[in-house]
């Protein structure tokens, strides 16, 4: 808990050093503060935990892996900041604040215990990122990003909190645990309350974490905000979504799979089929990550058809993985788009020759998106995969197959881009920051997808 | 020194020290060199394995402990002779592109697939066999797409998209394989313990299947071959034809059938009928070729037909002739492909129309070619012959109308190399090919070791035939009986 009233203090701090026109402390700060809550956060692991403040926030294992995860990823992401947030607007201090705002509701989000809590969390991780996606006023794909978000966000919220209410209604209580006994005891006479609310939950989840049909705002959204507000709303966002989506899933809804899992099991297969196949037809590199985020939504609620408790390790594994690519990807992204004013693919035309380590990291994390052996991102769909064979969903998996062959159409276009069309350019210039993140991240893609033994039996 | 880790290991070091070298010629020696280090670390294998059914040199290290997986490798007498070729070829493949000013990333890419292929042939732990066969697709794609001719990109697209597709449905069978196994792991031997009912096994042998046909390729999963042979620079041909679609053949024979025998007794047949129609359909369009590199594509289709036939016939004979006719073939392929390097390179054109009259000004490159083009063919006394006779042999065992049609890949083979042969080696001379210069330097030495196998393992072949037999014998033994 100490984590999440340091950061949000932090946050609080760092408006406070934009009023005073602190501009120069602003990143130093912020990564201190980040490091202390990991540390806060590394400190609780291996504590017997037990549910706090009358049961609203629970701190096991499972909320401790995703948080760290979360604010490992926000690091990263704010080294990429450095100069960025300059270029984009004059208000500095709001950009970090609101990040740390909506980090904190994530955190609550991996964390919940109670159904009120995970409707808070999700509320101040959202509000947060509605302001973020619209923050370049005179922009215009910036704004219609932040209404559409804002809009459908508040919809599907109704239906979050309706689905809350329901459930409520049902069982009695907001505790997860009580939810938990209420289904346990009365297996046969669950009210049909009880059934709707999973439903509208399932609707408001899914709006959260970007899985069809209720994905239509991704792909704008993605595209109209700054790019490093989109790579925080593709990678820490959706991973403490899911995280939520499971542990909700996970802990309370367990017994009443064969209610549900038809249900996802739909959800999932036209999840990957429309992320899939529109992410072919793409020109734009950002917009093909937008939808390339919907396909692995898909392949991450495998985890949740087949909820057992491997899922949570799966949905580690992939989130980490998919979240280290994606910074990768959209960091790329940003240096390019600055040399060349475009996000297309073309603007990665001949990059090889010039910046040869730059175009490694991105082919690393294309491949490791891809689901190529020896990066992380194929452990997580092997895991993905095997927990969903578990449950003799052959059909599925080979559907999943499919979609990620693909795959390779569109995540291959921007390496075919880089190496294989060599035009004269300039070379780019990257700031220590960026190297290190890169570095960072792709060091850790390949051991996890060397040696994943370290990370894959921690959950 | 038989330490099978360290022979795995090697490669990807020479890998990633290469891919820092930017100077041409010293990357190209240092490729050399540790190609034949490479190449002299396999010999104590070969001096220490004992030519009986056992696995030898095994090692075992936990991998990913949570989800039962392994690193387990060893070298029995099937995947001795594969890793010999795999690691015999890779100096030769390095040194026939010395005329070629390659750089670091191409000869890091080379070794790297280099250990994926050896992964393949010594994994005895499912995941550690799929992890090497998707680790030896990366680097061919990169070296076919970024060293190859104009529609490299297209062309290659669409071979990493067919391959990896079929290696998914396997990754899919090998999960639900290892879902069946009791003792909760990936090994091989837990594999061939399954018993599972028919209809299980039929979908797992497609899903097998699909993966290691369009890896060979046999017929109608092979179009993505020839566009991909013909566009790759030599030394990527080289290791796709040379190597890699060994990688399918030794995958039917270690996985598929003992994995599934009851979907080998099912549709064993229709794969070998299939084996059969590629090998005279290859064949017939071999004979229409203009472009010498096509042609010995589509020949390549032809051999490895004749190789998944014996294979898909199931009998000591034939399954012997698959593994002497994998290694005759990978030292053949490699040989025709360098030798039509040379001419296409020295004339600027693939064309056969362009060619003839080149044996009179360069007469030992035609009189090696002969030796090569007879390897190919089958010609007694060289090492096709001893192959596709057991082969022809096996098949003629399982049924005497599979035989005649697979055997028609002797003549047709014949016919079309032959043909090749006159219109590029004899005829007459003219303006371009007159002034053809005669092989030299480096070209000497690949051309001399690819000869002297080629009439070596012609004129005694029984050493190469010992390793494997005790193995094969075994491994039919253990499959036991198949009621087709």
């Amino acid at each position: 808990m100490s984590a999440i009233i340091t950061l949000s203090l932090l946050a609080i701090l760092v408006l406070y050093l934009g009023l005073f026109n602190a501009k120069k402390a602003l990143l130093p700060i912020s990564l201190l503060g980040l490091g202390a809550t990991l540390v806060l956060y590394l400190i609780e692991w291996g504590k017997d935990a037990e549910p706090l403040y009358s049961g609203m926030v629970l701190f096991d294992h499972f909320a401790v892996a995703f948080s760290v995860l979360c604010v490992f990823v926000t690091v990263l992401i704010f080294l990429l900041s450095k100069d960025y947030f300059d270029k984009a607007s004059t208000h500095v201090a709001e950009y970090y604040a609101l990040i740390m705002f909506s980090l904190t509701g994530a955190l609550l989000v991996v964390s919940f215990h109670n159904l009120a809590m995970l409707f808070i969390g999700i509320e101040i991780m959202s509000v947060a990122l509605y302001i973020l996606a619209g923050i370049r006023k005179r922009d215009f794909a910036s704004n219609e990003a932040a209404l559409k978000y804002f809009l459908m966000g508040a919809f599907s919220t109704g239906f979050l909190l309706f689905g809350i209410a329901l459930l409520y209604g049902a069982s009695g209580s907001f505790d997860l645990a009580e939810i938990k006994n209420y289904v346990v005891n009365n297996p046969q006479t669950v009210s049909p309350l009880f059934y709707a609310g999973i439903l509208l939950l399932i609707v408001g989840l899914a709006f959260k974490v970007g899985a069809a049909p209720f994905h239509f705002w991704t792909p704008d959204v993605y595209d109209g905000a700054p790019i490093l507000i989109t790579t925080f709303m593709s990678t820490v966002v959706k991973a403490a979504a899911f995280a939520g989506f499971l542990r909700l899933f996970y802990f309370c809804f367990v017994p009443l799979q064969d209610f549900w899992m038809p249900v996802l099991l739909v959800m999932t297969i036209i999840t990957l089929f429309v992320g899939n196949i529109t992410a072919i037809v793409q020109q734009s590199f950002k917009r093909m990550l937008a939808y390339s985020s919907i396909s692995h939504a898909g392949y991450m609620l495998f985890a949740i058809i087949a909820i057992g408790p491997a899922s949570a390790g799966s949905v580690l594994v992939y989130a980490g993985a998919y979240s280290l690519a994606s910074v990768v990807a959209f960091g790329s992204l940003i240096v390019v788009k600055r040399a060349t004013g475009s996000d297309h693919f073309e603007a990665f035309n001949g990059l090889a020759k010039k910046n040869p380590y730059l175009s490694l990291a991105l082919t690393v994390a294309m491949l490791s998106l891809a689901g190529i052996p020896l990066t992380a991102g194929f452990i997580g769909k092997f895991m993905m995969f095997s927990g969903v064979l578990a449950d003799y969903q052959v059909l599925l998996v080979v559907l999943a197959a499919i979609n990620a062959a693909m795959g390779i159409f569109y995540y291959f276009r921007v390496i075919v881009a880089m190496y294989f069309k060599p035009i004269d350019r300039d070379q780019i210039v990257l700031t220590g920051q960026y190297k290190t993140v890169l570095l960072l991240a792709v060091l850790i893609t390949l051991a996890l997808g060397v040696y994943p033994a370290c990370v894959a039996g921690l959950v | 020194m038989d330490n099978l880790f360290i022979l795995l290991l090697f490669p990807v070091l020479g890998a990633l020290v290469l891919a820092f070298v930017a100077h041409a010629k010293t990357a190209k020696w240092l490729a050399l060199l540790m190609s034949l280090i490479s190449l002299g670390l396999t010999i104590p294998f070969l001096v220490n394995f004992v030519p009986d059914a056992s696995m030898q040199f095994e090692q075992r290290f936990a991998w990913i402990p949570s989800l039962g997986i392994h690193f387990h490798v060893g070298i029995d007498g099937i995947s001795l002779p594969l890793v010999l070729l795999t690691n015999g070829l890779i100096p030769l493949i390095v040194l026939s592109a010395f005329s070629y000013d390659y750089k670091g990333g191409f000869y890091a890419l080379v070794l790297f697939m280099q250990a994926g292929l050896l992964l393949v042939f010594t994994a005895l732990d499912a995941f550690a066999f799929y992890v090497g066969w998707e680790v030896a697709l990366i680097p061919i794609y990169f070296i076919c797409a970024l060293w190859g001719g104009e529609n490299r990109i297209r062309v290659n697209l669409k071979f990493f998209i067919y391959t990896f597709l079929g290696s998914l449905l396997m990754l899919v069978a090998i999960i639900y394989l290892h879902l069946q196994v009791p003792s909760d792991d990936y090994e091989l031997t837990s594999f061939y313990q399954l018993t599972l009912d028919s209809s299980t096994q039929r979908w797992i042998f497609w899903a097998f299947f699909i993966a290691f046909a369009i890896k060979m390729p046999i017929f109608p999963f092979h179009t993505w071959q020839p566009d991909t042979y013909t566009e790759a620079p030599t030394a990527g041909t080289m290791l796709l034809a040379g190597i890699m679609l060994k990688m399918g053949v030794y995958g039917v024979i270690r996985w598929l059938i003992p994995v599934a025998p009851l979907g080998f007794a099912a549709y064993g047949q229709l794969a070998l009928i299939l084996c059969v129609i590629g090998v005279v359909y290859a064949s017939i369009i071999a004979f229409k070729q203009h472009d010498v590199k096509r042609l010995v594509a589509y020949s390549s289709i032809a051999h490895v037909g004749l190789i998944g036939a014996g294979i898909f016939a199931w009998n000591v004979q034939s399954m012997q002739g698959a593994i002497i006719q994998m290694v005759n073939h990978g030292i053949s392929v490699v040989g025709l492909f360098f030798v039509l390097d040379i001419v296409s390179r020295r004339l600027g054109t693939r064309e056969m129309s362009a060619m003839g009259g080149i044996a009179k000004p360069a007469p030992s490159l035609a009189l090696v070619f002969l030796v090569i083009v007879m390897g190919a063919v089958g010609l007694p006394l060289t090492n096709g012959f001893i192959g596709e006779f057991l082969l022809l042999l096996g098949v003629y065992e399982y049924g005497l109308w599979y035989a005649v049609f697979a055997g028609l890949t002797l003549i047709l083979g014949a016919v079309y190399m032959l043909r090749m042969y006159q219109k590029v080696m004899l005829g007459d001379m003219n303006a371009r090919t007159s002034s053809f210069a005669d092989i030299k330097g480096s070209e000497w030495v690949v051309l001399a070791v690819v000869v002297v196998l080629v009439i070596g393992i012609g004129i005694y072949p029984k050493p190469l035939l010992d390793i494997s037999e005790a193995a094969v014998t075994d491994l039919i033994d253990k499959v036991g009986p198949i009621e087709r």
